[in-house]
């Protein structure tokens, strides 16, 4: 994409993230919640014990090229005049270091077992479908008639556990999102179970974090955090009917829809039942397109449409299926589906 | 050049016994393709393990031809051992005459693992066990064969009066590949016919 | 035809290489010159050279698809690559490096130095010894050929299914990848093979198994470790390529295969091949570092158990690649617990060193201060290796540039670094001259500074989130900066590789005349020659301790090696072997001369391998053939190596 365009999307990208860390949102040496505070201590326990132990050794070395020492006689002479001494530092060397990995090991131990399982019962469960290369999300309730899909941008109340059933769609990849917690990989074949919890209200990044193919590097995800309140209220938009399209524009957009992008994207309440894609019932209360490379924006919108191949080269979604008044008409029906 | 003395110990010259590079070196062969097998089994039971539904899923694999090739290798092994003891003692034609009789235990065994081969409900593709039995089986029969061409050729070698008592390690060179091959079988022969009637 | 000697007492000489027996042995020695003496060697110091300029000039190809694939991440968003032919660059990068180099600069190594090192006059099996450098020459090419048809392997080096899956992966690349490896782990493996019987049989009389260097127990302990575990990777991808090729299910989930058994077997192999790729370099760093220490090793026998004990251990931590793929905790606890120990071994080597250079008298030759930055480079890689060895951390960590940090730390702080400085060690002794020093020196600087400048960072870069193997990432990050600087830095390091090759150019034509022991060295290595006479020794040496040509300074008792008074072994090619831990005289080993066996073989191999890419199924089959054939023919038995009696 071309450069001007790169810095508006990105500004676009960056006044949308508004995490504290919005400088690096996928850094991790801070983390917002039980799944991740444990592994952030321990990281930088074992973290400044490494920085200690390289200086340690560092000095060490230093010292030992220039510490004063008696001349040679001649180059001939040896240092010592048999084979044995200095053994003392390899006993104390190595003593130092048993004792210091074996308080590693049971604090390891601790942490792991502090994370194994959330703090309380999850409220809620959502299954991810990894695909190359985006994220299909199913949210599932006790209560069937609130189950329903969505992608790419996962919401979640704030300050409560929840459960994520992660299974893959085609190869392996990696569900990461660091400021909430550890990485679980997704592997065809079985279905892996971890849980988050954000106990701050937010935009969280996350990315896969398993080379998967082609467009691996453009695979990110958005988890928002909502007070219940609004969590509330986003599901309720997930499960609202899709508004009937209106205006004429937006009925022939539809049309436009149904005869190109039916086959792989479904649209709830529309004849559109394609799972080849990402849902996109509701996809105007989405941030991000594309596996959170771009804003959406109707210009981006427009863009990915006519040309997905220049954006994020390889990905399935075909290039140049529409153009023109169809893509002005795609555009404005799509713009409905909020 | 001083000579200041002649050793007092005679040393042996050349490959002679256990001394020759070749009979090491056979060890570590055997090592590794023992670490193969090793591996390849292994794969069967993290597979087994995994399974969903019945195991094995074509049913309990029948024991009418795999023991008799069992049978067939044992046998093999103490002939060649007897071949070995033969040339041990100078005697060549019982060397030969050991040779001949495991290369045809051997090429038995080939014949009836290939009508196990011919007679399973299943083929190498049809799923992930078929996939294993063929090639683990395939993998020791290839072993097999290559050891039936070692019996060839140190057959070839005795005819040649290239061996006596004195020299004879590519014999017992040979001789410990063969037993390999037979203590591998015995571990595949456990695996896929012993194990799951557990 | 006089009948084939069964015993001989041999005769015990005094000789030097000016001797009369000196010119016998060098005729029996001497091959051919020209191509047809090229190709049919089996001079293991010929070969070792060899191992040492083809790694090297793979070491450069790696290096120049790393300088592209840093420019295409020095920013965000840049277009100098396209995905696919970024993940072409990544793997085949760590495919170059970590196979195509990291282990043959080794082998290189011990190829030329063991026989010198343990007082023999060649390895175990010298033809052997051909083979293991054509079959690896070949693979490397047959690796790269998929380049120029745009098909390199993309799936990374540990090439995970499902991705390198027919169904994802339609093209050659993985077939490519699949068949060169295993056509690379033949040589691997009869490689390993070669140093356990030379070790095992053909030291000199009185070295005795606590009496030989560290690079010995090194490439000991990496070959007996390759023996067990290359047969891992093969295994995998040979059941890939009937995945691919055949439709078997070993590796797909939807028929009862299991996408982790991949990664299993691969990390069965990959974690004991790590140690394997760094334990002779420790073992390099091990008996220079004495040298210019001006006295012995502290701890010889801790730091030999070290070793060992560090390649056991690495059989055990396979998992700790695998944290994240969802394994029940007590498993990967186990690992992980695992995984701290090995750290132990390590700082006995660590400890050592120090102790050595601190009791010592340090000489501040290139040599030495590569070996001393080695030790920094060691520590600082090992302890990010730590923080990756506690599992709930390492979930964070794993797949981001902290790892990729921790194994660029690892690999070239403790392969690249005593490599280069092996090579001044050495050089002398491979060529008859030394390398420049001033220039060694700024060449240390540059590559020390500019590795820590391109490295350092892409510890922060993973701790703020960047993941490996993207070939580009978006503004808004807080990686571009960094990235800038790491690429800066790699290139200031590759500037100072681009110095030491200039250096060993310059030196090869125009370096000071160096003589048999220019550093005062104690092995065994510097009582030849420089270069070596072809046939090592003009007398079989007899040792008497682990320093010997330090004896008359170290008041450690009355015993004397020799270099001047030993077995004279004249006969034809020969050598002493002895037995395995006492090294007393056992057998007269008669040693094969000069053919062509070797090539034919790695030919015929080579060919075998293409039926088999190509599915040329008579290809193939035409290729085993001559390859039994040629085994054959190479194996049968032969009157002047004693194998038969008439």
């Amino acid at each position: 994409m071309s450069r001007s365009r790169a810095l508006v999307v990105s500004a676009l990208l960056i006044g949308q993230s508004g995490t504290t860390y919005a400088e690096t949102p996928m850094s991790y040496w801070h983390t917002y919640g039980p799944a991740g505070y444990p592994l952030t201590q321990l990281g930088w326990g074992l973290g400044i014990i490494s920085i200690v132990v390289s200086a340690v050794i560092a000095v060490l070395l230093l010292g030992a090229m220039s510490h004063e020492r008696s001349r040679a006689a001649d180059d001939t002479q040896l240092a010592v005049g048999r084979e044995g001494g200095g053994m003392g530092w390899i006993y104390i060397g190595t003593g130092i270091t048993t004792v210091v990995l074996i308080g590693c090991m049971g604090w390891t131990l601790l942490t792991s077992a502090s994370v194994v399982r959330p703090p309380s019962t999850p409220a809620l469960t959502v299954q991810v479908t990894a695909s190359q290369w985006w994220w299909g999300l199913m949210y599932t309730s006790a209560d069937p008639s609130r189950t329903f899909i969505t992608a790419n941008e996962i919401h979640v109340p704030v300050g409560q556990p929840v459960r994520f059933e992660v299974a893959s769609a085609d190869v392996i990849h990696s569900f990461w999102v660091p400021q909430l917690g550890g990485k679980m990989d997704v592997i065809p074949g079985q279905t892996n179970v971890t849980w988050l919890q954000a106990d701050k209200p937010g935009v969280y990044r996350g990315q896969c974090a398993e080379f998967c193919g082609t467009e691996h590097a453009r695979m990110a995800l958005v988890l928002i955090a909502d007070t219940p309140e609004d969590f509330r209220a986003w599901q309720d938009d997930q499960l609202r009917d899709t508004p009937i399209a209106a205006s004429a524009q937006a009925r022939a957009g539809q049309r436009v829809f149904q005869a190109h992008c039916a086959v792989c994207h479904t649209i709830r309440g529309s004849d559109a039942a394609g799972i080849v894609g990402p849902d996109l019932s509701h996809l105007m209360t989405r941030r991000t397109l594309a596996a959170g490379l771009l804003a959406n924006t109707p210009g981006n919108l427009a863009g990915w449409i006519a040309d997905s191949q220049s954006l994020k080269p390889g990905a399935s979604m075909p290039d140049h299926l529409v153009s023109g008044a169809d893509l002005t008409a795609v555009v404005d029906y799509l713009k409905t589906l909020q | 050049m001083v000579e200041v003395a002649v050793s007092r110990t005679t040393l042996p010259v050349g490959s002679e016994a256990h001394h020759a590079s070749g009979w090491w070196g056979m060890l570590t062969v055997i090592a590794t393709e023992a670490t193969l097998f090793a591996y390849l089994l292994f794969s069967y039971f993290y597979i087994a393990s995994h399974a969903q539904g019945a195991w094995p899923p074509h049913g309990m694999p029948k024991l009418s031809l795999a023991i008799p090739c069992t049978i067939l290798l044992v046998a093999g092994s103490y002939t060649m051992w007897w071949a070995e003891r033969g040339i041990e003692r100078g005697k060549p034609v019982q060397l030969m005459i050991g040779i001949a009789l495991s290369l045809a235990l051997g090429l038995a065994f080939m014949a009836l693992e290939g009508m196990e081969w011919a007679g399973e409900p299943f083929h190498l593709t049809t799923g992930v066990y078929s996939s294993l039995f063929f090639t683990i089986t395939g993998f020791h029969l290839a072993h097999v064969a290559v050891g039936l061409l070692v019996l060839a050729v140190l057959f070839l070698w005795t005819a040649l009066g290239y061996f006596d008592a004195n020299r004879h390690s590519a014999v017992s060179i040979g001789v410990l590949y063969w037993h390999f091959i037979t203590i591998v079988w015995l571990a595949v022969f456990f695996t896929f016919y012993i194990a799951p009637r557990l | 035809m006089s009948d084939v000697e069964t015993f001989r007492a041999p005769i015990i000489a005094r000789a030097t290489d000016q001797s009369q027996s000196s010119h016998i042995l060098k005729r029996s020695w001497e091959g051919p010159g020209g191509i047809a003496g090229w190709l049919s060697t089996v001079d293991h110091k010929e070969i070792g050279k060899r191992y040492l300029i083809t790694a090297f000039l793979f070491l450069i190809i790696g290096g120049l698809e790393a300088a592209i694939m840093r420019a295409q991440l020095a920013q965000p968003n840049e277009h100098l690559l396209t995905p696919e032919q970024y993940a072409q660059l990544f793997t085949m990068h760590g495919v170059t490096m970590i196979f195509l180099y990291a282990l043959p600069v080794l082998s290189g190594f011990s190829n030329y130095l063991w026989p010198l090192l343990l007082g023999s006059r060649d390895m175990a099996f010298p033809r052997l010894n051909a083979l293991s450098y054509w079959v690896f020459l070949f693979s490397g090419i047959f690796l790269y050929v998929s380049f120029s048809l745009g098909s390199a392997p993309d799936d990374g080096w540990f090439n995970y299914v499902p991705y390198s899956a027919r169904a994802f992966n339609p093209g050659i690349n993985i077939d490519v990848y699949a068949l060169g490896m295993v056509l690379l782990g033949i040589s691997t493996t009869v490689g390993a093979i070669n140093f356990i019987v030379t070790l095992l049989r053909l030291r000199a009389p009185g070295m005795s198994i606590n009496r030989v260097p560290i690079l010995i127990w090194g490439t000991l302990t990496a070959s007996v470790g390759n023996l067990f575990a290359v047969p891992a990777v093969s295994l995998a991808f040979f059941m890939l390529w009937m995945d691919r090729q055949f439709g078997t299910h070993f590796f797909d989930a939807s028929a009862g295969g299991q996408p982790l058994l991949w990664q299993h077997l691969f990390w069965m192999f990959g974690h004991p091949w790590v140690y394997a790729i760094v334990l002779p370099a420790m073992g390099i760093v091990s008996d220079g570092l004495p040298t210019f220490c001006r006295r012995p090793l502290v701890g010889y026998t801790p730091v030999a158990l070290a070793t060992v004990s560090t390649m056991a251990l690495g059989f055990g931590v396979w998992v700790h690649h695998m944290f994240a793929t969802g394994l029940p905790i007590m498993a990967v606890s186990y690992f992980s617990a695992a995984s701290m120990i090995i750290v132990i071994p390590s700082s006995v080597a660590v400890f050592s060193w120090i102790a050595t250079i601190w009791t010592g008298r340090p000489v501040f030759t290139s040599a030495f201060l590569f070996f001393a930055g080695f030790v920094l480079l060691f520590v600082i890689g090992g302890v990010s290796g730590f923080m990756t060895a506690a599992v709930p951390v390492d979930l964070q960590l794993t797949q981001t540039y902290f790892i990729v940090a921790h194994l660029h730390y690892v690999l070239i702080g403790i392969n690249v670094f005593p490599v280069v400085g092996g090579i001044f060690y050495w050089f002398p002794k491979f060529t008859g001259r030394l390398m420049n020093e001033t220039l060694g020196k700024w060449t240390f600087w540059v590559m020390f500074i500019g590795f820590n400048v391109g490295f350092f960072p892409m510890h922060i870069l993973g701790l703020a989130g960047m993941p490996r193997r993207i070939y580009t990432y978006a503004e808004g990050l807080g990686w571009g900066p960094l990235n800038l600087i790491v690429t800066l830095g790699s290139y200031l390091f590759a500037i100072g590789v681009l110095l030491f090759v200039v250096n060993v150019f310059v030196s090869l034509k125009r370096g000071q005349r160096a003589g048999d022991n220019p550093w005062d060295g104690a092995s065994l290595e510097w009582s030849t020659s420089s270069p070596p006479p072809v046939y090592n020794f003009a007398v079989i040496p007899t040792v008497a301790s682990r320093y010997p040509l330090w004896e008359g300074r170290l008041n450690q008792g009355d015993d004397r090696s020799s270099t001047q008074q030993g077995f004279l072994l004249d006969k034809g090619r020969e050598t002493i072997g002895t037995t395995s831990l006492d090294a007393e005289p056992d057998v007269i080993l008669k040693m094969p001369s000069n053919t062509y066996a070797p090539l034919l073989l790695g030919v015929a191999l080579a060919v075998l391998f293409i039926g088999a890419l190509l599915h040329s199924w008579w290809l193939l089959g035409a290729a085993v053939v001559v390859s039994l054939l040629a085994s054959i023919a190479w194996l049968w038995p032969e009157r002047a190596l004693s194998q038969i009696e008439t």
